[in-house]
């Protein structure tokens, strides 16, 4: 039997590096940014015969070129690290809480719902307070229901908080429809006159405290859960469970607890982008960073200062991209397939990181 | 001169910067029992591993029967008629006998039960087995288990065989059964190789022995001519004493008293059976039994981690000379009652520690609640990780290295470290020694030893008989869920012992 059947080694063998050195590391990943960027550009020669370098270019002005792109920029930053931020504690302790878009949707729903009817009849102060106290419960009640079911029957978290994303996209349809008689189902500017309920500008920047608002919080997280007891036992659940159990930690008060925080943060995110950016409710306010975000959590490892990295990252390409689609009057699809090479690339180069490749010695050398 | 059945030479196998097998040369002749021999963490189910296709060495030849071999799967090895029995059988549960022995054969002949039990009857009347093909792996003991796996292995045609730590779960009966079963195999002219750590069964079953000690391949000696005292040394390196000084139990008091306890699973399967027994303070009372038994169900019983259906655990306070019921309370509510109970759990990693953890945050786990505020103390853990470190002689870059990354032993050490550094009153160990090499094997009986001198009732969970009887001052016998008895370990036999752990009538016990 074993004449017949020819056995020869592998030609490639994977194995497990020991972990690099730092700089190591990172000239891999330098090396992956400078091969996508090679590989871009050979598609974008082939496909739209524009150089190369313009479009890069184009793509850095996408995200630098004036200072109200730079503040649409970080203002972007601040809104996906925000909601990046509320999934981490979730996704620490192994809740997969895919349900952060329909979260940050019914903050910004309680939000809204409070600029509609209120109006101009309370002084500002004290209307932000209620706007922001509304989408704290909003995005908590949102996030409970299924940490409860979970706690409770151990139902699957991630079918049950993808299906709360739904049920929120549909009532937010619905307050439109009460609120627009028009039936045109499009929310309008709220309080477009008086700006009741909109966050004041800064220095003139209407941004800027959206932004500082998440710098806070990502400070605050980061403490939180490297130093809290909290977040110590978030780090145990989500390691283990059974070790939580053994050293005494109820599992079920953490998983409530946890998931709480994560869905008042989606609703802080649901709050600051209809009372400070958009001013206006529509089903797609949170745009798909509610996914966004769970991508830049696993990139920044959970830790909230390289998920600054990573949120920056993203929002750049995705700047860049429709820069170069309406210069170059591309199609925005094409813009899409040289972001997605780009972000292949970094997240691919994590491989090398970790592992090597063996190629099959030549054969029986020295013998 | 006929060649050798198979034949390894300079195998080197490397994982990342560790050097699994380095430079190992090993021969088997047909008709030929070889005892491959060495520590945990050796080598030697690498090395095999190797040889069954599942790792593909980085430097050296195989040659079977003369002629080199290259194996790169498990297919290739099963063309080269190698079998292996795995350590953790590989069987389908809810399969017959027969229908498992003849999984993933690929002969394009329809599955027939009379053929194929025919064929399983003539092997097992050909090696002296005793097995029903009808009936379903889940109805069968470990035992049977095994001699499924090795049937499945001579079905096929294997010629070479590999045992990994065939009588890991065995009784010493069993033991004795399956060596019969190997002697007849090698009279019948197959390669035999057996995997173990055990020195005596080495001496009684193989005709030659390999020793392996940290990768490196130290030498071939033939049985005959040689002892357990020049094995150890071959394995370890060096003379050691393997005595452990166990002293009389002095001011005993009972400590903690079962009585009749009753635990079922949640699908209503009994997991232990009317329990009682008392733990004293200055003795190490010994829990011996199949795997399985019930000793885990037992253990997280008492800690607070199982749900008790009757019964009641007494714990009586050394402080204040309460007595207190443990029974239905949580393993904070357990230390509230300021019980002082330490538990060095069997899964280590999955539920002593935390892997991914750094030795200082393992070192909180029991302690991180304590002082106010909001934030966590690392100091006072800091500094306990530095003395045991120092104190237990843990292997390790530094206190901020995951713990998953240490060897089993210096991860045991952690765990046990900790658990004694609490001060316990009862100090319950599972299978603490598993995959420790021999010195922190002893290192760990002298800790129990210490603790027990100190006044503390240990409960310790072995499966070496050898050492149960060494190291405690009664055995307590669990099978199937029941105590099947309680011996005094100075005047007990390992036969004794053996006969009590299969002394079962029917209780079924959910593995």
């Amino acid at each position: 039997m074993s004449e017949k059947t020819k056995h020869s080694e592998p030609l490639l063998r994977i194995s497990k590096r020991d972990g690099l050195i730092w700089w190591k590391s990172w000239l891999v990943r330098a090396a992956a940014v400078a091969l996508a960027l090679v590989l871009c550009s050979v598609i974008i020669i082939l496909i739209t015969g524009y150089n190369p370098v313009q479009v890069y270019s184009a793509m850095i002005r996408g995200s630098f070129g004036t200072a109200r792109k730079f503040w649409i920029m970080l203002q972007n930053l601040a809104m996906l690290l925000c909601i990046s931020l509320a999934v981490t504690p979730a996704f620490k302790m192994r809740f997969w809480n895919i349900g952060a878009e329909g979260q940050v949707l019914v903050g910004g729903l309680a939000t809204a719902a409070v600029m509609f009817y209120v109006g101009d009849r309370l002084p500002t102060a004290l209307m932000i307070v209620i706007m922001l106290a509304a989408s704290l419960a909003a995005g908590i009640i949102w996030a409970m229901i299924p940490a409860f079911f979970k706690a409770k029957w151990n139902t699957n978290e991630t079918l049950f908080t993808l299906m709360m994303n739904y049920v929120a996209t549909q009532l937010v349809s619905f307050f439109i429809m009460i609120w627009v008689p028009s039936g045109s189902s499009v929310m309008g500017i709220i309080n477009q006159n008086s700006r009741a309920g909109w966050l004041p500008e800064l220095f003139g920047q209407k941004y800027l405290l959206n932004i500082i608002i998440v710098a806070v919080i990502t400070v605050a997280m980061f403490i939180y859960l490297k130093y809290s007891k909290q977040g110590y036992e978030i780090s145990v659940v989500g390691e283990s469970e059974n070790t939580a159990k053994y050293i005494g930690i109820n599992v079920k008060r953490v998983i409530l607890r946890t998931m709480g925080l994560s869905g008042a943060l989606c609703g802080v995110a649901g709050f600051l982008l209809v009372a400070g950016t958009n001013h206006t409710i529509t089903t797609t306010t949170a745009g798909g960073m509610g996914f966004t975000a769970i991508m830049v959590s696993w990139l920044g490892k959970f830790n909230a200062g390289i998920m600054v990295v990573t949120s920056f990252i993203i929002v750049f390409l995705q700047r860049g991209a429709g820069e170069i689609a309406t210069k170059f009057n591309l199609n925005q699809s094409v813009a899409d397939i040289l972001t997605g090479i780009i972000l292949f690339f970094i997240i691919g180069c994590e491989f090398f990181v970790n592992y090597k490749i063996n190629l099959r010695k030549s054969q029986k050398e020295g013998k | 001169m006929g060649s050798a059945a198979i034949e390894l030479k300079g195998i080197t196998k490397r994982f990342g910067s560790v050097v699994a097998n380095n430079n190992v040369n090993l021969s088997v002749s047909h008709g030929e029992i070889l005892s491959l021999l060495g520590e945990n963490g050796s080598g030697k189910t690498t090395l095999m591993n190797m040889i069954s296709g599942i790792y593909h060495p980085d430097e050296g030849q195989i040659f079977i029967n003369g002629r080199e071999a290259v194996i790169t799967s498990p297919r290739d090895a099963y063309d080269y008629k190698i079998g292996m029995i795995h350590q953790h059988f590989k069987l389908v549960d809810v399969f017959s006998a027969a229908e498992n022995i003849v999984l993933g054969l690929n002969d394009n002949r329809k599955f027939n039960v009379n053929e194929v039990s025919q064929r399983v009857a003539q092997i097992s009347e050909k090696y002296g087995f005793d097995i029903d093909p009808r009936k379903k792996i889940y109805q069968m003991s470990v035992s049977e288990k095994q001699t499924v796996e090795i049937i499945k292995v001579l079905y096929r045609g294997a010629d070479i065989l590999i045992l990994d730590e065939p009588t890991a779960v065995l009784t010493p009966q069993e033991t004795q059964k399956l060596f019969a079963v190997i002697r007849r195999m090698r009279d019948d002219g197959k390669a035999i190789i057996i995997i173990t750590h055990k020195l005596h069964e080495v001496l009684s079953v193989s005709d030659r022995v390999s020793v392996l000690r940290r990768g490196e391949y130290v030498g071939t000696l033939e049985t005959a001519k040689t002892n357990e005292t020049e094995l150890t040394e071959m394995m370890v390196g060096k003379k050691i004493s393997l005595n452990i000084a166990r002293s009389e139990p002095k001011n005993t008091a009972d400590r903690l008293v079962v009585n009749n306890i009753r635990c079922l699973s949640r699908e209503g399967v009994t997991l232990l059976d009317n329990v009682s027994f008392t733990a004293r303070s200055g003795e190490i009372l010994g829990i011996a039994g199949i795997a399985g038994s019930g000793q885990r169900e037992l253990l997280e019983a008492i800690a607070g981690l199982q749900h008790i259906d009757s019964g009641e655990i007494i714990y009586n306070n050394p402080k204040t000379g309460a007595a207190d019921n443990l029974r239905d309370k949580t393993p904070l509510q357990i230390r509230d009652l300021g019980v002082r109970l330490s538990f060095v759990p069997e899964d280590r990693l999955g539920m002593g520690l935390v892997g991914n953890m750094d030795i200082v945050d393992n070192m909180m786990l029991r302690s991180y609640r304590r002082g106010k505020g909001v934030f966590l103390e690392r100091r006072e853990p800091r500094e306990l990780a530095d003395r045991i470190i120092d104190q237990l002689k843990v292997v390790t870059p530094g206190t901020s290295t995951p713990v998953r990354r240490l060897s089993g032993g210096n991860v045991q050490k952690v765990l046990v470290g900790r658990e004694i550094a609490a001060a316990p009153t009862v100090l319950m160990a599972a299978y603490p020694v598993r995959g420790l090499d021999i010195n922190s094997s002893y290192t760990i009986y002298n800790l129990l030893t210490e603790q027990k001198e100190s006044g503390v009732a240990v409960i310790f969970v072995g499966e070496d008989l050898d050492v149960l009887i060494e190291l405690c001052d009664r055995i307590m016998v669990i099978g199937g869920g029941k105590i099947t008895g309680i011996v005094d370990a100075r005047r007990t036999t390992k036969e004794e012992i053996g006969l009590l752990m299969t002394k079962t009538d029917g209780g079924q016990i959910n593995e």
